[in-house]
């Protein structure tokens, strides 16, 4: 189980949790991370952040310190 | 006749809200603002045989908590004015996200039609859709619709005609009970007994969804419990809290996590059960996603990004020359005309130095700024300025702002030709305060299309050989520029805490014709209206101060007897006796000019601006520039022309500014930088006075934009000069 920011490329995972509350918790789950969601890094913006997201088939980014508050099971 | 039924538009932004309210209502819309906030309210007409609705366009959100005020504004709006009917458009490519927000509707208890929007694009991705198990399943209809080519509106608006008329069920509310987990079950079971028991807020919201909200620690709704009913809220709020504590002793986690975890739970059970079949995998990567490999690629992207926004240049001021030479043209011929038609005196002065030279000065660019809006609707309407915030986040970060800053930079002239107006009002989507105010207080430092014509003028006249790159750095310049005062001012006035940038990056799309029209047309509309309502007062009232008191009788008999003096000396019509009358009667309008209010007050101030390199007749521009940026350019022209009388003379205003003494490509250069950076027009003021709340931040934004322009632009000149310039 990792921090999404330590995923690579193309590297898929499932979200365990999401542990932040307040606004960016609730940002974060209304935008549909939330637990059991599967995720792939689609990829990263050229300064290497923020970070690309597939989720059921469609694209959300966010900031790698964002995404130091999800953790994810990732497949090998 | 019948009662026009009120119907909202609510959805998730990219869900197509915008094309289906075009498609609905055409162009009978009416653009406002919700009271006492700044999100924007669109109202719609729609009429298909008898059947009459007043359409609300809700801002678009991905929920109906209190995370920004668009979701405020929808809920308020919901729960105030109590539409007859909503209409909830959803992705049917993003089925899970988008019925996020259905099922807050549903809790909300609002009478629902949900519209089921792009199930062309599911199709092609493979999808199936059981649109009568999912309308069976959440107890309200569902409608497939396809909003860019207005496929099934009919059926869509006889199902919110029987929803408003009551003939079909509102929501069955057994059927969208959304559980969420026992220990929040028991809390929520608690509290909506004793809110039904003292009847809280009773008629606005259900009183479940109080409930929900208050254990979600929704900040709005607790403020409005609080206010209410400070007795009970208290007491609510004590079993939330305890819920709260209980969730975090034994699942380390908070209320509002489980919550949106069962949601999310809630719509998988009902998606899970057959309705929606995928041919391909699901993840599998669409056109878009490759389009997306080269335009956001670490290395091509950011050069394509340069490239798309230097091509605009190109594209604008090339197609725009021949209709704005036209424009131009129409308001000479009709100059002449006045001037043919009347005789010599105040009103025909008045009429061709006021109101033609000041409003056809500003229409004239009317075709430039059409072009440059249509250029920014292609981008914003196909998905790349999403991008582009994508792309710029990183950097606008260490500037302290959010990568959403970027819209309002852009709209505000990033891309040059864009106004501080909306620019200003385009900062309600960020959410904290702090990043919101930066933009704020430095999105007048873009190029907005006001600039342009005095960009265009001194450029012109000055650096006619590279104008499209001098353009193009001043765009450049004007970035730099607001960054930094952006940093300046989040490390200074402005301290704290960066907000979320979580966001979507939507599929690329065609822009709809239709779109783009309205879209670039409502702009356009904004920069006319302006022209056609502010700038004819201040060009009249700059007229007045430019005219009046005039030369003093003393003064006058001076310049009579030096006329006298020529016509005893010389010929009648002679060559040499013409040119001194004509010699005479320039400075003779000089002096007049020198000698009105706006030349006192521009002189009186050249005591600072000769450090810049400023005369009076720039000085009083660039006060007329106060009033509106575009003024700058018809109050050169009127101090001018005024100057210098003689009819004959045809040159543009341009060659005249090349050929005067006062004027240097070091003087243009300083004028076009104070230009550029010193106090809003007070349009954009009274915008920013609004937005942040406060006169004090308006004031502050003119003194500290005006102190900023003059130091770059004596710098600049000074330094010039040193250089032998």
């Amino acid at each position: 189980m990792i921090s999404l920011r330590r995923m690579a490329k193309n590297q898929r995972g499932t979200i365990t949790a999401v542990k932040v509350a307040g606004d960016l918790g609730r940002r974060i789950r209304d935008m549909g991370l939330v637990t059991g969601t599967e995720i792939t890094v689609q990829g990263r913006a050229p300064l290497n952040d923020p970070v690309a997201l597939r989720i059921r088939g469609n694209t959300l980014t966010l900031r790698n310190n964002e995404a130091d508050y999800i953790e994810v099971e990732v497949e090998d | 006749m019948k009662k026009k039924i009120k119907l909202a538009l609510a959805g998730n932004p990219n869900a197509g809200k915008t094309t289906l309210f075009n498609a609905l209502t055409g162009a009978r819309q009416h653009v406002g603002n919700y009271p006492g906030v700044t999100v924007e309210r669109k109202e719609g007409e729609y009429q298909k045989d008898d059947f009459q609705a007043v359409i609300v366009d809700l801002p678009g959100t991905y929920s109906l908590t209190a995370y920004s005020e668009e979701e405020v504004v929808a809920r308020e709006f919901l729960a105030h004015e109590k539409p007859a009917v909503v209409v909830n458009i959803i992705d049917a490519a993003n089925l899970e996200r988008n019925l996020y927000l259905t099922c807050q509707l549903l809790e909300l208890k609002v009478p629902l039609v949900v519209a089921l929007n792009m199930m062309d694009v599911a199709k092609d991705r493979g999808m199936e859709i059981d649109v009568e198990k999912l309308s069976a399943f959440l107890g309200v209809p569902v409608l497939p619709i396809v909003a860019r080519s207005s496929r099934g509106l009919d059926d869509l608006m006889a199902a919110a005609k029987a929803m408003a008329e009551g003939r079909l069920s509102a929501p069955d509310p057994a059927k969208v009970k959304i559980s969420y987990g026992e220990d929040i079950d028991q809390t929520l079971l608690t509290m909506t007994s004793l809110i039904r028991e003292h009847g809280l807020l009773k008629g606005k919201y259900p009183a479940r969804w109080i409930a929900v909200k208050m254990v979600e620690n929704d900040e709005a709704l607790l403020k409005e419990v609080n206010e209410t009913s400070p007795e009970l809220g208290s007491r609510l709020q004590h079993e939330a809290e305890k819920v709260a504590e209980h969730l975090m002793q034994t699942f380390d986690t908070y209320p509002e996590a489980v919550i949106a975890d069962h949601r999310y739970g809630f719509i998988k059970g009902i998606l899970k059960r057959g309705i929606i079949t995928h041919r391909y995998d699901e993840n599998r990567l669409y056109t878009s996603d490759r389009i997306d490999r080269v335009l956001t690629n670490r290395f091509a992207g950011p050069l394509i990004m340069l490239g798309i926004l230097f091509s605009i240049y190109q594209i604008t001021f090339s197609l725009s020359a021949l209709p704005v030479a036209g424009v131009e043209a129409v308001f000479g011929w009709f100059a002449g005309l006045i001037d043919a038609l009347l005789a010599d005196g105040p009103l025909k002065s008045m009429l061709v130095s006021g109101v033609i030279n000041g409003v056809g000065g500003v229409l004239g660019f009317v075709p430039l700024i059409m072009l440059m809006f249509l250029c920014i609707a292609v981008l914003e309407d196909s998905g790349y300025l999403a991008r582009v915030a994508f792309m710029m986040d990183r950097i606008f970060r260490i500037f302290g702002l959010h990568g959403s800053s970027v819209m309002a930079f852009i709209v505000s002239g990033g891309i040059a030709g864009g106004c501080a107006v909306p620019g200003v009002m385009a900062t309600r989507t960020l959410r904290s305060p702090k990043e919101r105010m930066a933009t704020l207080l430095t999105v007048p430092f873009m190029n907005c299309g006001a600039k342009l014509p005095i960009m265009a003028l001194l450029i012109g006249a000055f650096f006619a050989e590279h104008q499209a790159f001098y353009m193009f750095s001043f765009t450049l310049l004007s970035w730099v520029v607001a960054l930094f005062a952006a940093k300046l001012l989040r490390l200074t006035v402005l301290r704290g805490a960066p907000t979320p940038f979580v966001m979507e990056l939507p599929p690329y799309r065609f822009p709809t014709f239709k779109g783009l029209l309205i879209h670039t047309w409502e702009r356009t509309w904004q920069y006319i209206k302006k022209a056609g309502t502010v700038i004819l007062a201040i060009s009249i009232l700059l007229w007045a101060m430019m005219t009046y008191p005039g030369l003093s009788p003393e003064k006058e008999v001076v310049f009579n007897h030096e006329r006298a003096q020529v016509a005893s000396l010389h010929e009648a019509g002679s060559v040499v006796g013409e040119k001194l009358l004509k010699e005479i009667e320039g400075r003779q309008g000089a002096a007049a000019l020198q000698n009105s209010i706006a030349g006192q007050i521009g002189v009186a101030m050249e005591k600072v601006t000769w450090l810049s390199g400023f005369e009076w007749r720039t000085n009083i521009a660039l006060l007329g520039g106060f009033a509106a940026k575009e003024v700058v350019v018809s109050t050169l022209g009127t101090a001018y022309s005024m100057g210098d009388t003689d009819p004959e003379e045809v040159s543009s205003l341009g060659q005249r500014l090349a050929r005067d003494a006062a004027w240097s490509p070091l003087v243009a250069l300083s004028a076009l930088l104070f230009m550029a950076f010193y106090a809003p027009c007070f349009v954009t003021v009274v915008c920013i006075a609004r937005e942040a709340g406060s006169w004090k931040w308006a004031f502050f934004s003119i003194a500290y934009s005006t102190s900023l322009a003059f130091i770059l632009s004596t710098g600049v000149y000074q330094v010039g000069r040193m250089l032998g310039f």
